[in-house]
């Protein structure tokens, strides 16, 4: 509890130190800062829209296949392979759909926490993987849609590989130490 | 024109993907007997996707306005050069006083102190300031790819949400994943660094105008 208490006013004391800090350190070296920061907050709606065609697309064509179970069968082709290479089965759905969608993987964790306790091996090994890897396709489709990009080159090759080596790493890194 | 035409040419990624995941989405269905639940999803990921964005709007406006106050005030400057050295190795086309450099550092220092909230908006104001710079329009260039292999690659050094899913399911020490988190997230984003400048030079995936090797 102590800890949970701990991590809280952690990311509590960053978002605090930034959104308050800045603007008072600001406003000392004389920045006109509700003008200033009126201004730079007019960006903000024309950026989201822009994403809104690559979002539908992406999210779109993610959720049929969810819907469809596509996920389930893919588990069934590659889980006995992986579980021979020393993946645990349960953080399997969660290494692959991890750079798919976030809610989801998120999910996943939830119900892995729930299924195997919150001080399992299993349930650290996938809070990790969770911590060291991306949404990468929701990344790309975000990130290139607000800057019009639909030829995407090696990004997705490079967002993948990262992500893979993530997951590995994770597993080795949570078998050496915990 | 011509250099558009070479690079349509090539294998375009996401449209398989894309179309794949459509495609695959349909035989599934059938063969799970899960049509129905293909399609009511294509409406709803449809709604969700646009509440996704209109969510984001606010958030954006919220830290694109907290990130002028920090441009005015020199801090983004300061911060973007005491990392400099770093920069100008990953983003070679960008130049040093670019905006775009601000927003990339910006979005790499949120993401490192798990403010993800503040990552994606500075990182989309990145996205399109480095299109400014981009020779061909609608096709990604390599400072894109970069920015993007750091953002997938999870930079994070606080995994501020799984600490907070462990914590609420009252574990013991949910910090316990921090460290395991930071060594494991070195690795990935060291291997997409190392796997975006490499591929870059692949012929697959050069630029059509680029000098295969090029000096300083």
């Amino acid at each position: 509890m102590a800890f949970n208490h701990l991590t809280d006013s952690l990311s509590n004391g960053i978002f605090l130190a930034v959104i308050a800090g800045i603007p008072m350190i600001a406003a000392y070296k004389s920045v006109r800062v509700y003008e200033v920061f009126v201004d730079g907050a007019k960006e903000g709606f024309e950026l989201a829209i822009k994403i809104v065609p690559y979002l539908v697309a992406m999210l779109v064509a993610i959720g049929m296949f969810r819907a469809s179970g596509g996920f389930d069968i893919i588990f069934g082709w590659l889980g006995p392979t992986l579980e021979k290479i020393g993946v645990p089965p349960a953080v399997l759905p969660l290494a692959l759909i991890r750079p798919f969608s976030g809610s989801a993987s998120n999910g996943i964790l939830a119900d892995i926490i729930k299924n195997f306790g919150p001080d399992a091996f299993v349930s650290h090994l996938a809070a990790t993987m969770i911590g060291s890897t991306e949404t990468t396709f929701y990344v790309i489709a975000v990130y290139f849609g607000v800057a019009r990009i639909r030829r995407t080159r090696h990004a997705i090759p490079a967002g993948l590989i990262a992500d893979f080596v993530g997951i590995v790493a994770s597993i080795m890194v949570c078998r050496l130490l915990l | 024109m011509f250099a558009s035409a070479r690079i349509v040419e090539e294998v375009k990624v996401l449209n398989i993907v894309w179309l794949g995941l459509i495609l695959l989405s349909v035989v599934f269905g059938i063969i799970n007997g899960r049509i129905p639940q293909v399609v009511a999803s294509v409406t709803e990921s449809a709604k969700f996707a646009f509440e996704l964005a209109l969510g984001l709007a606010g958030i954006m406006a919220l830290w694109l306005g907290i990130m002028r106050i920090a441009e005015e005030a020199g801090f983004v400057r300061a911060l973007a050069r005491r990392i400099q050295p770093l920069m100008r190795r990953l983003f070679p086309d960008v130049p040093e006083e670019h905006p775009a450099m601000g927003s990339m550092v910006m979005n790499i220092a949120a993401n490192m102190l798990g403010l993800g909230n503040a990552a994606t908006p500075f990182g989309l104001k990145a996205m399109n300031e480095l299109e400014t710079l981009n020779p061909i329009p609608g096709t990604a260039s390599n400072a894109m790819c970069t920015f993007l292999a750091i953002n997938t690659s999870s930079v994070q050094l606080i995994p501020t949400s799984a600490i907070a899913f462990l914590a609420a399911a009252g574990a013991a020490h949910p910090t316990d994943i921090v460290l395991t988190s930071i060594i494991a997230t070195t690795f990935s984003s060291l291997a997409g660094i190392i796997a975006v400048k490499t591929l870059e030079k692949l012929p697959r995936y050069r630029l059509p105008q680029q000098e295969p090797p090029h000096g300083v």
